[in-house]
């Protein structure tokens, strides 16, 4: 079986500062990780290939050449192969160019029964690159996968709801997109990150390599034009505070989740 | 000169900084307050070659490098210094001599699994009455046919009751004195061979310190390591790297308590400010972030210089003095920055200057790291 998985390489926003006086992300200095979400995915291809004989799992991404690092730390995670899509031509792509993009990554790959990719990114949050890959190659797609049993070509997947969850059934060729509640990462090996890091582990790739039409990648193949970007109105919540004996408080506090039919 | 880390040793750091920060930390206070050795970490360090960074592969290792090796002993530290010592002991201490003066066959048997983390390693030299002394072995190994007879008894063995192979030094001729001592490779399952007394420490309490009895214990012949006689070279030799370990161990340490300590300054607000802004206790920072860059850059020397196959028994020395001291005295005034909280186990700067104290005393007592240091100026 053959299994692609799209990782992103994003700025560690866990780490990140407001700019006090703009109100903006302070971007320089922030270190690199590999998108949590895209970790997820790995980790379950990184699975089905523990669990299952004969599994390869090519790691792909689209982005500047120190992008090669999560490539790295994928190949440690247990990856076999890595393909990393890197070209000047390719910068300011939206989400429809990055997977138009990796899209033709993967028909030029070829042969895949799965690919995975991480719900969102932490960055843009769109979640729309798995979704447009799925459309751009014509096979299914099951979204925010929490759980996840393979029987056969058939794929069961636990599907996410706001409120609720599908249980999705499909044949593969599919794309499926990872929540962070599908499994736990592991961590790279200390093995694999040396080994990683040896020769020519990561295949490097233009667009005329794999096929890709430069009009449609890049600032020239994005429609999506960001107006402006504001930090959302923070909305006013009211506070109450009970009182009383301990008793009394939780008393109060279960009525008003009764009133408010919370509970 | 470059003070830079390698990309490979860069995510060796974010790799072990998370697997300690995930895995290592949240058990820390309870390891600590139990006394329990923390056999599911152990588990998972085997599980990412975290046992055996600076082997080669061919031998079961990570293929990795000593200041790699440095670094994870180091991120262990920060958070739990007892599972520190575990990777230290395990790493620096067993698999290293067995790499180093080992057979072909020996490295097969023995270095391939303590590599990969499938047994755990530890070493025992130090006696009741052969503490800094170490060549007053009383351990005594007689060949007898294909085998020899081990008798005597072993103290503070780190690891020990935990580890399935031991390094054991005895004397095999007593008239040679210290050129009288060998060094074997024994297994926990060997006749003859038990665990006495396991110690209650002040610090790095889930690290195992045990007393090892050797009663007419029965060791093959070809596992002896190195020559009859070399024993004593062997442990000097294991010594010298094992400083490195434990250098990095008090750095980490050091690190650890400063991380929590500059946190808690600009949190506590004492007279209407934070305790960071008073410019007395910034003078307090400024100095301990200052010994802790100094004992990081001996520490990382001493590493390089191994790594790179140069000398470094006096380096070694250096970092370890250097670094158990700043590791003290670092964790001393964290203690003093946090005042009542600070003597109290809810915050961790309390077991992070219990475990300090360690590094000064073993695998050489500070004061031997300066008959050490000493004796190499002054030859």
């Amino acid at each position: 079986m053959n299994i692609i998985v799209c990782i992103k390489q994003v700025p560690d926003t866990n780490e990140a500062k407001i700019d006090p006086v703009r109100g903006t992300l302070i971007r320089e200095g922030l270190p690199s990780i590999i998108n949590p979400d895209d970790r997820n995915a790995l980790e379950e291809a990184l699975r089905i290939k523990d669990e299952m004989e004969g599994v390869k799992v090519t790691a792909i991404s689209m982005g500047p050449p120190q992008a090669e690092i999560a490539l790295v730390e994928a190949l440690a995670m247990g990856a076999d192969e890595a393909i990393l899509l890197t070209d000047r031509a390719l910068a300011g792509s939206d989400t429809l160019a990055t997977s138009t993009a990796l899209s033709a990554v993967i028909r030029y790959i070829g042969d895949f029964d799965l690919i995975f990719c991480g719900r969102q990114a932490i960055d843009g949050e769109t979640a729309h690159v798995g979704p447009q890959i799925a459309e751009h190659l014509n096979i299914p797609q099951i979204t925010c996968v929490e759980e996840l049993k393979i029987e056969g070509r058939r794929v069961i997947a636990k599907r996410a709801l706001e409120d609720g969850y599908f249980i999705v059934e499909a044949e593969m060729p599919l794309l499926l997109t990872a929540a962070k509640e599908l499994n736990q990462p592991r961590y790279p090996s200390i093995k694999g990150i040396f080994e990683g890091f040896k020769g020519d582990r990561i295949k490097i790739v233009s667009p005329n390599d794999v096929n890709c039409d430069v009009t449609t990648v890049g600032l020239e193949g994005s429609p999506t034009r960001v107006v402006e970007t504001f930090p959302p109105p923070i909305k006013s919540r009211d506070l109450e505070m009970l009182e009383g004996s301990p008793a009394e408080q939780a008393r109060q506090l279960l009525q008003r989740l009764r009133e408010e039919k919370i509970v | 000169m470059d003070f830079l880390l390698t990309r490979e040793q860069e995510m060796v750091r974010t790799v072990m900084r998370k697997f300690a920060e995930n895995e290592v930390k949240p058990i820390a206070a309870e390891i600590d307050e139990s006394g329990r050795f923390p056999r599911e970490t152990v588990k998972k360090m085997a599980r990412y070659n975290m046992l055996g960074i600076p082997f080669p592969k061919e031998y079961g290792g990570a293929g990795g490098d000593d200041i790699s090796y440095v670094i994870a002993v180091e991120e262990i530290s920060k958070v739990c210094a007892a599972t520190g010592v575990i990777l230290s002991a395990h790493t620096s201490l067993a698999s290293w001599p067995i790499y180093k003066y080992g057979t072909e066959e020996q490295k097969q048997k023995y270095l391939v699994p303590l590599a990969k983390g499938e047994k755990l390693g530890a070493f025992a030299l130090t006696e009741p009455n052969a503490g800094t002394d170490a060549a007053a072995q009383q351990t005594t190994a007689v060949l007898k046919g294909d085998n020899y007879m081990l008798n005597g008894r072993k103290i503070f063995v780190t690891n020990g009751g935990q580890a399935d192979i031991y390094i054991v030094f005895a004397m095999t001729d007593r008239s040679r004195k210290h050129k009288g001592i060998s060094a074997f490779i024994v297994e926990k399952d060997f006749p003859g061979f038990s665990i006495g007394k396991i110690e209650n420490k002040m610090g790095i309490r889930a690290s195992a310190t045990t007393e090892l009895i050797l009663e007419d214990c029965v060791v093959p012949r070809e596992n002896i390591l190195g020559k009859e006689g070399e024993g004593f070279k062997i442990a000097m030799a294991s010594l010298d790297g094992g400083r490195i370990g434990i250098a990095a161990q008090a750095l980490g340490i050091a690190e650890g308590a400063f991380e929590e300590t500059v946190k808690y300054v600009k949190e506590r607000e004492q007279f209407g400010k934070p305790l960071a802004k008073f410019q007395g206790l910034q003078w307090m920072i400024a100095d301990m972030a200052t010994d802790i860059e100094a004992a990081k850059l001996l520490v990382y020397k001493a590493a390089m210089h191994k790594q790179k196959g140069l000398s470094y028994t006096k380096e070694a020395a250096m970092a370890k003095l250097f670094a158990a001291n700043t590791a003290m005295d670092v964790t001393t005034k964290c203690v003093q920055l946090h005042g009542g909280y600070g003597y109290i186990k809810d915050y961790p700067v309390e077991r992070m200057m219990r475990d300090a104290k360690i590094t000064e005393i073993y695998e050489g007592t500070s004061q031997v790291m300066q008959m050490v240091i000493a004796a190499n100026i002054l030859r």
